[in-house]
């Protein structure tokens, strides 16, 4: 196992004494095979325990160190050390309040998942005796995909327009909500529309694919919303131009 | 929330970027040729009025041209927005005005052919 | 300023926002073509406009259209067109992506579909139009 030096340029901000962030250098000797959360964790352990960050699985399942390393979002505990040469630049993730450090405010994102509603809204309420809603395969793989999003919200901080316009919902949870009203079980679309479908959901990309881009799971949030903009589209066209089709 | 009304220009820029992505390189072409010596039949005066006489041209060339200027300007609205013009409403009367604007010039002269 | 206890807010760049990322730069590109297709659809414009005004108005116009400002410009024009054809097809999986049975079809032979229908429309407009 092979020794380097790691030069790590991490944003540091404390929201008691500093009024704005800061760069502080760490010169960190890492194992070849590090990931720069393991980079971090060095630091904290035998340099500056004052550095505060978030992480939990260290296997890119949990979702909590997105953060940004030379400039894109990345899971800190997936970009590894021997991908980068010379000073590694660590920031917190872009178009999120800093809170301390790479630690930043998520409440916006929160507060909009919630409003999305993502979960099974099924179309009527069924007794336990009547048995389980069944699915095909088929009909899972529809979905799928979108449910291996673990909400780490580097789409977020890849998107220009969520950063230009803090009102729009956002590839994450759009592309949850998606999620939903694309299960043969549900029949929650209406409600979810009055949210995703007004001008500060979908109507606000404008599909630069940069979410689908830097998604660690390989999701494709914009796919998902441009499918969304579709029916949407021919959703309104049903409801003002052919008002007799309305159910 | 109520849902948005923006799906009446999307579905034209949509549309309009689909018909524009299959046709625009062509049209241009056909008016770029006579420049390497070839010059498409359809080019000449007779025929090209003859096409447009035709209630089936008339119908073709409005529809092209509806669709190319209305994708033009709903994208322009959001590539201004992106370029840092905060004024999104006098923007988008400004571009959809002149899209429509467009479009009836391109009904009138049909026209009169 | 002083430190307030709150957290901090980095403002995004209004106007270079695009600069300094290529994934931007080139989204930004796309955007722009619609300047070169609305100039396109302008051009069409006129040229109905002198269609309608007869055998000379329409020669002139064509006589302008194949000096060198108009061949500049067209090649510009084609140049965008042929950049927004292209990017508009290859995201055309993401859009309308296709299920059939269990599997989607890969998002290569949607694009590709898309780009020899392509090929078949620019062949059938040319040759329609007795360009060969």
């Amino acid at each position: 196992m092979s020794e380097r030096i790691v030069e790590l340029e991490v944003l540091r901000f404390n929201p008691e004494t500093d009024t704005e962030p800061r760069f502080q250098r760490y010169s960190v000797p890492c194992m070849n095979e590090w990931v720069v959360l393991d980079a971090l964790n060095h630091v904290k352990e035998s340099i500056d325990p004052t550095l505060s960050y978030r992480w939990s699985c260290h296997m890119a399942v949990c979702g909590s160190c997105g953060m940004m390393i030379n400039g894109e979002p990345k899971l800190a505990c997936k970009a590894f050390l021997r991908e980068y040469e010379g000073v590694i630049r660590v920031e917190p993730l872009a178009h999120f309040p800093i809170q301390r450090d790479l630690v930043t405010v998520i409440d916006d994102f929160v507060t909009k998942l919630k409003r999305v509603k993502p979960y099974l809204i099924p179309k009527e309420d069924q007794p336990v005796e009547a048995g389980e809603f069944r699915q095909s395969p088929a009909e899972l793989k529809r979905y799928k995909q979108y449910t291996l999003c673990i909400n780490c919200m580097l789409c977020y901080a890849a998107c220009p327009e969520y950063g230009l316009v803090p009102k729009f919902i956002g590839p994450a949870a759009i592309s949850l909500a998606h999620r939903y009203n694309e299960d043969s079980r549900d029949g929650g679309r209406e409600e979810r529309q009055q949210e995703i479908a007004s001008n500060e959901g979908v109507w606000e990309c404008s599909f630069v694919g940069a979410c689908s881009e830097v998604c660690p799971e390989h999701v494709d949030p914009a796919g998902a919303l441009q499918q969304i903009k579709i029916k949407s589209t021919v959703d309104w066209y049903k409801e003002h131009a052919m008002p007799w089709s309305k159910k | 929330m109520a849902k948005s009304n923006k799906p009446i220009v999307w579905g034209l820029f949509a549309a309009g970027g689909t018909v524009t992505a299959f046709l625009t390189p062509a049209l241009v072409l056909l008016t770029l040729l006579p420049v390497f010596g070839v010059m498409p039949e359809l080019l000449a005066y007779d025929n090209l009025r003859a096409f447009a006489g035709h209630w089936m041209g008339k119908l073709v060339l409005f529809g092209i041209l509806l669709l190319m200027m209305w994708h033009a300007a709903h994208r322009l609205r959001v590539t201004l927005h992106d370029f840092g013009v905060r004024a999104d409403g006098a923007v988008a009367v400004a571009v959809y005005l002149a899209a429509a604007a467009g479009t009836l010039a391109a009904a009138y002269f049909l026209l009169r052919i | 300023m002083s430190a307030n206890g709150k957290p901090y807010v980095r403002e995004v760049s209004r106007y270079g926002w695009f600069l300094g990322n290529p994934r931007y730069r080139r989204y930004m590109a796309r955007e722009v073509t619609c300047v070169f297709i609305g100039l396109h659809a302008l051009i069409l414009l006129v040229a109905l406009k002198r269609l309608s005004e007869g055998r000379e108005a329409w020669e002139a116009f064509l006589h302008n259209l194949t000096g060198p400002a108009g061949i500049v410009l067209q090649l510009v024009i084609l140049a965008f067109a042929i950049y927004h054809s292209t990017s508009w097809f290859n995201v055309t999986p993401k859009a309308m992506p296709v299920q059939i049975g269990e599997q989607f079809l890969p998002g290569a032979v949607i694009i590709g579909a898309h780009y020899a229908a392509w090929l078949v429309a620019t062949v059938a407009v040319l040759y329609l139009a007795g360009a060969f």
